[in-house]
């Protein structure tokens, strides 16, 4: 494809992305893996009433927390959350508060959305329980690694995907990676002139040169004017997930735990 | 032992005599073109088409051109510097505010002078400094608290310096000056801290000003009621790329930035002149004769601050003095550079903020609704990267931003002296959500954003038709500049860090070279002892070749 041809086509893809999402996502409903704007907006008139006294109207006035952009001293789940809601932390200035379900769903979506009463409120599992699925039946070790441990290397290792990307990022990827892939990531197909083929995940590229991991796991570097065919796919290799929101909601729990070595 | 002595005994004879090194006078710099060996102007000479005579490196010994000397800057960040050679001397600034006097033949330094800036300076993109001017025997810089300087060329000792801008105010320079006559002429950056712009011209000898002119129009003057109310106080409209003279006219022009704050045209109402124009100007007075403006009450960022290239050009049968503009809103513009006449504009990237020009060159404006990317995006079609104008293949040549957009977040800002005055923000598109995205300058080896955001094109412009000859295509956009030779060979480099060499006719790649670092500015060529030589700087280098002697 003319290389202004694929651009003006990426554009489209950019600017239909909200409309394409629910489509992209075939089969899941987005409710089951966010929460809904009237629990967002339930969570503000909490937060007002009994949150911002303390943590303050930006959520940083504890120190160590900062609520908005999702920074804790222990909470990692949606669960967690509601657990230090309604139970409060012995032994310090956390007190527990008596909320109806709603509420607390509300409080939680409040602090997911950033804040943002237009914002998206993506639901977090449970890191333990997201390892297990990660490691087992959503099948994402056999592409990705986690700091080294894993499968290939075809896929980024994803050892510090918790710092970043966000849980909505994180959310897009794993319902409908084709409306999420970086470009930088997208696989490539090349065709040597001696008729050898080359797949992989592409690492860097310039003008007349691309680097690339291949799928036998090595690095590689082409030169494009030695290549007979050379082609830089939008569709990635990952499939969107047949997990259920629960589950997805706990790998996008773990995945958010991952920050790198301690 | 005995040849040293003897060299030492002639030195001494040539210190007690009338030695004169780098005298250049005004008539040297008019003849800039006569003199191809040296290159004496940020633009190569006041016609700015930064088009060599030399002809020594051809199409058929390009692919023999062998790295000659380099010499590496201590400082870090983009260096977008130009040199200056004369008589075998290259003076050269690096950031923030260094000059450099070097052996254009060896890469060795003759004296290094250091300017220390106000520890308020303020410029919004880096401490970029784009190179000096000289005249007689005396170097200018402009610094980025918004001095002049003057230094002496042969010692690097300063001999004057004056307070060109309020650094309070955040005014700067980042641009090399350009002399005409016995005046030194200089623009102010702070087109995102609210200044109000203006050129002056300082007499070489003293410093003293001459003549200032306000790129915003004061009250009673024409041009005044393009603002409402105190607006004009803090418009913006910086000069922060050297400007072009026509001896013949006597007029000077200069390329004018962004008004302010950039992004939110609804708070300054009116064309906001003379913002993304460009001015004629009386060199002697400084009396404005001329304006055009590219684009009234720009919402987009897009100064006008492209170096204004000269020639004279067949023009529907007729011999024609005109001034060939890419403008960093996506135009391609042809002005008769006498009247400030409007002859032919065009789009050279895809544009969607205008749906086109009137009669006259003024854009219809078709903006985008919130939320809904612009093209060309923020940085624009082009930007100030110097092009080049060839008068044997009659092609204007420069770099270009294709398939990169921009989507605008306009919000009321207050202004408050010294701080930044930008009206919102704004978002590069991209492919997906959150993925990298093109910035300024190259921060990385890792190009991970793409040509999914934009890439970069050399487009050989035709201006009789506005229609491209040829295209060059890059993977990562470019801001270099260009440079071409009497040998028809075209020089640019780029982002990726290649500096490439092409058959300017054609556009053919003839030869290139990996140097690594990204290239943000313009090669330029010039003779030592019979050789040409062609400097470039890439990342942190400035590299020299040459052919094997």
């Amino acid at each position: 494809m003319h290389p202004l041809l694929r651009t003006f086509l990426l554009r489209l893809c950019a600017v239909t992305l909200p409309l394409a999402l629910p489509a992209g996502a075939a089969g899941q409903n987005m409710a089951d893996h966010q929460y809904s704007t009237a629990d967002i907006e339930a969570g503000a008139r909490v937060y007002v009433a009994d949150c911002a006294l303390c943590h303050g109207a930006n959520g940083d006035g504890v120190d160590g927390v900062n609520l908005r952009i999702g920074r804790f001293r222990t909470v990692r789940s949606d669960d967690d959350l509601r657990r230090v809601v309604t139970t409060g932390i012995g032994g310090s200035r956390m007190p527990s508060f008596d909320l109806g379900t709603g509420e607390l769903d509300g409080i939680v979506a409040y602090i997911r959305a950033g804040f943002d009463p237009s914002g998206v409120a993506v639901k977090v599992g449970d890191p333990a329980r997201g390892q297990a699925i990660f490691e087992s039946e959503g099948r994402c070790v056999g592409c990705h690694r986690v700091n080294g441990v894993g499968g290939r290397r075809l896929a980024p290792d994803l050892g510090e995907i918790g710092v970043t990307r966000t849980a909505a990022a994180l959310q897009r990827t794993i319902l409908d990676p084709s409306t999420a892939l970086l470009p930088i990531n997208r696989p490539i197909r090349a065709v040597t002139r001696n008729g050898e083929t080359v797949r992989g995940r592409r690492l860097n590229e310039d003008t007349y040169t691309v680097q690339l991991i291949d799928a036998e796991g090595g690095l590689r570097s082409l030169v494009k004017a030695e290549l007979a065919e050379y082609e830089v796919s939008l569709t990635p290799t990952m499939r969107p997930t047949t997990l259920s929101a629960d589950q997805v909601a706990d790998v996008i729990g773990y995945l958010l735990s991952l920050r790198g070595l301690p | 032992m005995k040849t040293l002595r003897a060299v030492l005994l002639v030195g001494v004879f040539a210190l007690g005599s009338d030695h004169l090194a780098a005298q250049v006078t005004y008539e040297r710099i008019l003849g800039a073109a006569t003199e191809p060996e040296n290159w004496l102007t940020y633009n190569g000479g006041y016609s700015s088409q930064r088009y060599s005579a030399l002809d020594e490196i051809t199409p058929g010994n390009v692919d023999d051109l062998e790295l000659e000397w380099m010499l590496p800057n201590q400082v870090f960040g983009a260096w977008q510097s130009n040199p200056i050679v004369i008589d075998g001397i290259m003076y050269i600034t690096q950031r923030p505010n260094d000059v450099m006097a070097v052996d254009a033949a060896t890469g060795r330094v003759f004296w290094l002078y250091r300017h220390t800036n106000a520890e308020n300076a303020r410029v919004c993109c880096g401490a970029n400094n784009r190179g000096v001017a000289i005249h007689g025997d005396r170097v200018f810089m402009g610094t980025l608290d918004a001095h002049l300087i003057a230094l002496d060329a042969i010692t690097g000792r300063a001999l004057w310096k004056v307070e060109v801008g309020d650094v309070n105010r955040a005014y700067s320079i980042t641009m090399a000056p350009l002399v005409i006559k016995d005046r030194v002429i200089v623009g102010v950056g702070g087109g995102e801290y609210g200044i109000r712009g203006f050129v002056a011209a300082y007499d070489v000898e003293t410093g003293a000003e001459v003549w200032r002119f306000y790129t915003i129009p004061g009250p009673g003057e024409p041009g005044h009621d393009s603002w409402e109310g105190d607006d004009w106080e803090h418009g913006g409209a910086p000069v922060w790329v050297t400007g072009s003279y026509d001896p013949e006219l006597n007029l000077t022009y200069w390329g004018v930035g962004n008004p302010g704050p950039d992004w939110n045209a609804a708070q300054r109402p009116g064309d906001n002149l003379y913002s993304d124009a460009v001015v004629a100007l009386n060199a002697d007075t400084g009396e404005l004769v001329w304006h055009f403006q590219f684009t009234p009450n720009d919402g987009y960022d897009y100064d006008s601050v492209q170096v204004p290239v000269l020639a004279d050009i067949d023009w529907n049968g007729a011999r024609r003095r005109v001034m060939m503009w890419a403008n960093r809103n996506g135009y391609f513009y042809v002005l008769d550079r006498a009247t400030g006449e409007f002859l032919s504009g065009s789009p050279f990237v895809r544009v969607n903020w205008s749906s086109g020009l009137d009669a006259n060159g003024r854009p219809i404006p078709t903006p985008q609704p919130a939320g809904m990317p612009t093209y060309p995006g923020n940085q624009g079609g082009t930007n100030w990267y110097p092009p080049s104008f060839s008068p044997r293949t009659g092609l204007f040549y420069f770099s270009a931003w294709e398939d990169y957009a921009t989507t605008y977040r306009p919000e009321e800002s207050e202004y408050i002296p010294g701080r930044a005055f930008l009206g919102g923000g704004f978002d590069v598109l991209t492919p997906v959500p959150g993925a990298p995205t093109v910035g300024i300058g190259r921060t990385s080896q890792i190009n991970n954003w793409t040509d999914a955001v934009g890439h970069g094109s050399l487009i050989a412009m035709d201006p009789r038709t506005s229609q491209p000859r040829w295209k060059f295509e890059q993977f990562d956009v470019s801001d270099s500049g260009m440079l071409t030779t009497a040998s028809d060979l075209l020089f640019t480099g780029g982002r990726e860090g290649y500096l490439h060499a092409l058959d300017a006719r054609t556009g053919e790649e003839l030869w290139k070279a990996s140097l690594g670092g990204q290239i943000v500015m313009a090669p330029v060529t010039y003779e030592v002892n019979g050789r040409q030589y062609i400097a470039v700087i890439s990342g942190n280098s400035l590299v020299t070749f040459g052919l094997p002697e």
